[in-house]
């Protein structure tokens, strides 16, 4: 007997697209699906750490946001140091731009989450309570450490030159740099997929969700596997960070920090621990967001609450629930 | 006397505030199959889950071919050679069957012969090769547990009940792959309530009750003398009821 696919949550974002076209002119509904799309795209950097973290290390970590902003601050410094491919109007240099503080973020990120890890994380498995308390305290300390390091005030950051302005589509305007997102996020969840589904580090992951206990059994240090999956979190949310950072223009300490409520948000609709989950959360979010800001703006601030509470009223654990032992 | 693959000296082990093995000493001579048996909450589990690290002991020692393994972690304790089939069957719902049975298979490729020998135990799992386990019923996925722990070559099986709540033609199959397990003279330790399955597999016995080792012997001797079995197992059911 094959596995019976979950459609119903499949067709959410298509059918939440579809239902949004009648009520606006074509190229709104363009330019709204696409900037919803990159917004989700955006969140869903920055949660896919969070609930591989969750997943896998049943670990709840406020200090997520602090690595966001951490990302977004790198980016401003590598921006700021190559100010020839900032203004450079060519899209390799654009690309080589944002691939470098993309490569910057990732490995300044690891590097603080392991050292976060192996210090902070690592006293507290297995204990939600002391989890919330330690990594809400190592967020002040991580953002204070981030005011010393790139002071208090904002610091702008212009996106490269060649994702500025925006392309004509169907009579719709999309952002480029919004396109670029879109293009980065799918790139991402594509890669998750591939290492969670093809590789042996996938395979140990997915059945460490399921049964840590088991796979401990089978002869894996999945005290290892923990150090591997934070940094690759922590890597992740500053992956997020560069791309909120440029599209907002302005970094602050608290940039990451703010984000964090959408990102629960996401984990909690997604089913905690599921990449899937949250790719589909977090562009569902992303189109509410937006359509509700054209269509009611008055609902747009709680339209992500309203959402996430129906969705819990049809699925209480989320739209992909995984199976844990 | 058979040498000894492993054994357990004066194991005491606590869960949370309650002491459930009192000095367990046990002995699982090299190639046979060593029943462990007692009603339940004697400590069986306990046992097993001491012996792999799960729920280590606070004293005594235990002896894997003569390498003290009581401090070490369970993946160093799993990489010495040990497979274990728990209660549960600890099987990964969300994982293939063929996913299973990588993960179990340490260098990430198969070994032919050993896979042969899973699917002729087992022919259903060829079957449901590329299906989800957790669809599996749970006979099915009692056989996937056991063939997790035999796709590769072990130095010993630690299996803990694994015909509980299972059909009889489920449990007849157990019974075969155990039997032929033991003719090429694998290290076995199981813990198991089906008597019939005792008889039919175990060549050594160890009954415990509470948290103890209270007999030690031949299964064939225990098998054959049914006032020994009420003194052991029915006595020491009725001083629990």
């Amino acid at each position: 007997m094959k596995p019976k696919t979950d459609w119903l949550p499949r067709l959410l974002l298509p059918a939440l697209m579809l239902a949004a076209l009648p009520f606006m002119p074509g190229p709104i509904w363009l330019t709204l699906t696409v900037a919803g799309a990159a917004m989700g795209m955006m969140l869903f950097l920055m949660a896919s750490g969070l609930t591989l973290i969750f997943g896998l290390m049943d670990v709840i970590t406020f200090a997520h946001g602090a690595f966001i902003s951490l990302g977004a601050y790198t980016a401003t410094t590598v921006v700021a140091a190559l100010p020839n491919l900032q203004q450079n109007g060519t899209w390799p240099a654009a690309l080589a731009l944002v691939a470098l503080a993309l490569m910057a973020a990732i490995i300044l990120c690891g590097a603080v989450g392991f050292v976060f890890e192996r210090i902070i994380i690592r006293r507290v498995y297995g204990s939600h309570l002391r989890q919330i308390l330690i990594t809400v305290g190592g967020l002040i300390v991580l953002q204070e450490l981030l005011v010393a390091v790139w002071g208090a005030n904002p610091i702008p950051v212009a996106k490269p030159l060649a994702l500025q302005g925006s392309v004509a589509f169907l009579g719709a305007s999309i952002e480029i740099y919004r396109l670029a997102a879109v293009g980065l996020g799918l790139a991402v969840f594509a890669l998750l997929q591939l290492v969670l589904t093809r590789t042996r580090l996938g395979l140990m992951v997915r059945a460490g969700v399921e049964n840590l206990e088991m796979v401990e059994a089978l002869g894996f240090r999945v005290r290892r596997l923990f150090v591997a999956v934070f940094v690759t979190g922590c890597s992740l949310a500053g992956v997020g960070g560069v791309m909120w950072g440029l599209y907002q223009g302005l970094v602050t300490a608290s940039l990451g920090p703010e984000m964090m409520i959408l990102v629960f948000i996401i984990l909690i609709m997604g089913g905690m621990g599921s990449i899937g989950g949250a790719f589909v959360a977090s562009v569902l979010v992303g189109l509410v967001t937006n359509y509700t800001g054209y269509l009611a703006p008055r609902l747009s601030l709680g339209s992500t609450i309203l959402l996430m509470t129906l969705i819990l009223l049809w699925r209480p654990r989320g739209l992909f629930p995984l199976a844990k032992s | 006397m058979t040498e000894a693959l492993l054994t357990l000296e004066a194991i005491a082990t606590d869960i949370g505030a309650y002491h459930i093995l009192h000095g367990v000493d046990l002995v699982v001579p090299r190639g046979e199959v060593t029943m462990l048996l007692g009603r339940n909450g004697a400590g069986k589990t306990t046992s097993l889950r001491s012996i792999m690290g799960l729920w280590p002991p606070h004293h005594g020692t235990i002896r894997f071919d003569g390498q003290a393994i009581e401090r070490l972690a369970t993946p160093e304790i799993a990489r010495l050679g040990i497979a274990y089939v728990p209660e549960n069957m600890g099987i990964f719902t969300q994982l293939t069957v063929q996913e299973n049975l990588k993960l179990a298979a340490h260098s990430a490729r198969f070994d032919e012969a050993r896979l042969d020998d899973v699917f002729r135990f087992f022919p259903i799992l060829k079957t449901k090769w590329t299906d989800r386990a957790g669809l599996m019923s749970g006979g099915q996925k009692q056989m996937l547990a056991v063939a997790r722990a035999i796709v590769e070559e072990r130095r010993l099986l630690i299996v803990d009940e694994p015909t509980k709540g299972l059909a009889p033609a489920v449990i007849d199959q157990l019974i075969e792959c155990f039997l032929e397990l033991k003719a090429r003279a694998t290290t076995i330790l199981l813990v198991e309530q089906n008597f019939h399955m005792a008889c039919s597999v175990g060549d050594s016995v160890a009954v415990m009750d509470n948290g103890r080792i209270i007999h030690s012997g031949s299964m064939a001797t225990l098998a054959a003398d049914a006032d020994l079995q009420t003194h052991l197992l029915g006595l020491s059911l009725a001083s629990h009821q």
